[in-house]
């Protein structure tokens, strides 16, 4: 019954995105400000009934109702209660309704939050957001429907993929999904400007806070990602170049180039039209990543079995909203006209290099990803385009971009003289430059990435100290004073220096672990003690274990140096019977300076274990920066100026503001 | 979701790739025979190396390649030897010949396009005449302040 009340709910909830959609685009258009008003109501309306729905399916699943199509195939009576609640996204149907979910979840806030928005943008904006409810509310019941019931109920399910009954993949996609569709905002204040006509300071600030909260979901879920491939899939690998990453990464870096940008529309009036399509852009790579992820297009190599009138719905959805957008866009960006007046050597020069390198390093991620079809279609050559391509392809406009961050983040807006701007960053420059070259030095390879790496990263993180240092006076106002000054930075300023150290760690982590990785294979007996870069590693015993929903081979290892011991590992393999699948469980020794990483293999025909053992220097700081990333970016989110709106609802219209 | 589903088809297999059966004495020639194999695609697994595939073929692909490293092949000989059996699919980094030609064009083609774009819209800026007088009226003018206050 509560079933079917969700499958109602989520039908309700489509038709009044229709009704959002049409009522108050008229409404604006026409003036008529009851019409406009539609729009709060309905936002309101349509995300307490998905909520309902999306609670319908897991209390499906929480109960284990097997008379549901998907919560047979996708779960186990067995199971963990954690993985029975994971596993409503744990499949198509079900992540489309937490779409669906996040996104009807982000037209609501906007209705509820978004008091200072002008009126007719606020309902521009919300009838633009409900025709993507809209869409995806249609594919959901029409293509894709989690509530279909089996007309036989089985006794029992068939288990979530074991792979996915892990934390660090149970969160993932949450957050990458209110990354992804956190977008859609952006995107929807885009086109609501793009009807009006109009586009200001006012509108990059109301854009820009979306932005940025969408940019840190899909920084914390792609980090999420990488470090559960880390750990879980065997060797460590944490970033494959895989279609399916790509897809997440092409809008995480359109995000970023938009975030930029937006702040120089907000502060100098100009890049207006340039803003507008990275908006639209940013949502129309999320939705060509999820076409990519759900159509089987890309991946047809691994027959992964997809219903290709999926494919094609969301191959309509995507010309409908990004040929609308862009027709739209063609017809009316001339009509931005730019105000601000600046040099060749500014801030906001600065920023459209940024631009520049952010945008064409997304165009060489997708025109890589794209390549082996268009090959295959246009010239009819089967190719791989892999990691060693995008490495290679990607690199240059990384590195590009960590030596230039620094220094067109200390300039003057307007503008700058080189010299001036570089002054206080020449110490910064030659100690980075320094450490690089020592690196070099010491370091036994020839491989030129670590000591590239740990320069850039030294100067990005220098970098971020001097532009803190300068805004808190160069130490004038005297030691006390400047830590006070520093203290009362505006917290975008401390969010803008710990995302871009951020990125620093995050150089330096994957320069650091791909250089100096040390990888040992063996066949091991009980009883052997072998030697690992410095590291004594004892395999002392093996033991079969049974789990909830599994078996395991546990092996026991003690890690020494120089004579104490430094961990105890138990790296596992596991079979999942109802799966009928093996996965490793890597055991891994984290500390900030390195990871000692253990896999067990199979039993050897000759006796032993196959045993792989790694030392991973700096492995962490890999997501520790991408978490400080995402730290500025909510920093930066809660800047006063961000908070404006529930000031100015406060202060009742002709009240003066006592401030 | 079906992203995860993805990454997990692709990777299914508990990754336990090189075997120590499969590793050679000499370890410059083991250096050499990861280093190709990184660069090889595993032919049923999808985008991944021979190098990280516990398939059956993979592992078939890794102990050719060790086989004419042994019997005196350069790195390069190896590559050929295989693609001339698999065919270009088989290599994840496409070579620059013919139609591949865009591929590794594109991002440098871009980037000066980007740049050219960039430069030439900056020039504009610096020679733009200031802005006439504002064009809003008092009240917006007003109400934008008030929201832009910090």
């Amino acid at each position: 019954m509560i079933t079917e009340l969700g499958h109602f709910a989520l039908v309700l909830a489509f038709l009044i995105s229709l009704v959002q959609a049409t009522v108050p685009m008229i409404g604006a258009a026409r003036g008529w400000g009851g019409w406009m008003d539609v729009a709060v109501p309905a936002a309101s309306a349509q995300f307490f009934l998905v909520a309902f729905s999306f609670g319908a399916l897991t209390w499906a699943f929480v109960t284990s109702d097997f008379s549901l199509d998907l919560v047979v195939a996708n779960s186990h009576s067995a199971k963990p209660m954690l993985y029975k609640v994971t596993g409503v996204w744990g499949n198509h149907e079900g992540s489309m309704l937490l779409w669906v979910l996040i996104l009807v979840l982000f037209g609501a806030m906007l209705a509820w939050f978004g008091g200072n928005v002008p009126p007719r943008l606020k309902a521009r904006a919300l009838a633009v957001q409900a025709m993507i409810g809209a869409a995806f509310m249609a594919f959901t019941l029409l293509t894709s429907n989690p509530f279909l019931r089996s007309a036989v109920a089985p006794l029992d399910g068939q288990d979530l993929n074991p792979l996915l009954q892990d934390p660090g993949l149970a969160f993932h996609p949450p957050f990458l999904y209110l990354g992804y569709v956190g977008l859609s905002m952006s995107f929807s204040f885009a086109v609501a400007a793009l009807i009006e006509g109009r586009v200001d300071a006012a509108w990059a600030r109301w854009v820009r806070p979306w932005t940025l909260a969408a940019w840190m979901f899909l920084t914390v879920g792609i980090a999420l990602g990488s470090w559960w491939a880390y750990y879980e899939l065997g060797w460590g690998g944490f970033w494959f170049w895989d279609p399916v990453e790509n897809a997440s990464f092409m809008p995480w870096l359109i995000a970023a180039a938009l975030l930029h940008s937006a702040i120089v529309v907000e502060k100098r009036e100009s890049l207006k039209s340039w803003t507008i399509l990275l908006a639209i852009m940013a949502f129309g790579f999320s939705l060509i990543g999820t076409f990519i992820v759900r159509s089987g297009v890309i991946t047809s190599v691994h027959a992964f079995a997809n219903d290709p009138e999926r494919g094609v719905f969301i191959l309509a959805i995507l010309g409908v909203a990004l040929g609308g957008a862009l027709t739209l866009y063609a017809a009316r960006a001339g009509a931005l006209e730019a105000k601000g007046v600046f040099g060749l050597l500014s801030r906001e020069s600065a920023l459209v290099l940024n631009n520049i390198l952010l945008a064409v390093a997304c165009f060489v991620v997708f025109f890589g990803t794209i390549w082996p079809l268009v090959a295959e279609l246009a010239f009819d050559r089967k190719l791989s385009v892999g990691a060693p391509f995008f490495d290679m392809a990607f690199t240059p406009f990384m590195i590009a971009i960590a030596m230039a961050l620094p220094i067109g983040a200390i300039m003057p807006w307007k503008r700058a003289r080189m010299g001036r701007v570089m002054r206080p960053l020449w110490g910064a420059a030659a100690l980075s430059v320094a450490l690089g070259a020592l690196i070099w030095a010491m370091q036994t390879g020839g491989s030129a990435l670590a000591p590239v790496g740990v320069a850039l990263a030294a100067w990005l993180l220098l970098g971020s100290a001097v532009d803190l240092w300068q805004k808190a006076g160069s130490g004038k106002a005297g030691l006390a004073g400047s830590l006070r000054r520093l203290a009362r930075l505006p917290r975008a300023d401390w969010g803008k220096a710990l995302a871009h150290g951020g990125l620093g760690l995050t150089i330096f982590g994957v320069a650091t672990i791909t250089a100096w990785q040390v990888e040992d294979i063996r066949v091991a007996q009980v009883g052997d003690r072998f030697d690992v870069a410095g590291f004594e590693i004892a395999f002392d015993s093996v033991e079969e274990v049974e789990g909830p929903n599994y078996l395991s081979t546990t092996g026991h290892f003690t890690v020494r140096r120089d004579g104490s011991d430094i961990a105890r590992l138990a790296p596992e393999k596991r079979v999942y019977p109802v799966a009928a699948m093996p996965t490793t469980e890597a055991a891994i020794h984290q500390s900030l300076a390195r990871d000692i990483y253990l896999v067990i293999g199979d039993a050897q025909a000759g006796g032993g274990y196959a045993v792989r053992s790694y030392i991973k220097p700096f492995a962490n700081w890999i997501w520790l920066g991408s978490i400080i990333m995402a730290l500025g970016g909510l920093l930066s989110l809660s800047d006063r100026r961000y908070r404006v709106a529930a000031g100015a609802r406060r202060a009742a219209p002709g009240a003066v503001a006592a401030e | 979701m079906k992203l995860l589903i993805l990454i997990l088809l692709l990777l299914a297999m508990p990754a336990f790739a090189v075997q120590p059966d499969e590793i050679l004495d000499d370890p410059a020639l083991e250096a050499r025979a990861r280093d190709i194999s990184a660069g090889l695609r595993c032919l049923v697994c999808r985008n991944e190396s021979i190098d990280e595939s516990n398939a059956d073929l993979a592992r078939d692909l890794r102990l050719l390649v060790r086989e004419r490293l042994v019997a005196g092949d350069s790195d390069a000989e190896v590559v050929d030897f295989i693609v001339a059996r698999y065919g270009e699919y088989v290599l994840l980094q496409p070579r620059a010949t013919g139609s591949s030609i865009v591929l590794w064009a594109a991002g440098p083609v871009m980037l000066l396009i980007g740049l050219g774009i960039g430069v030439a819209y900056l020039r504009r800026r610096r020679d733009a005449a200031p802005p006439p007088a504002e064009a809003l009226s008092p009240e917006e003018e007003a109400r934008l302040k008030e929201i832009m206050k910090d």
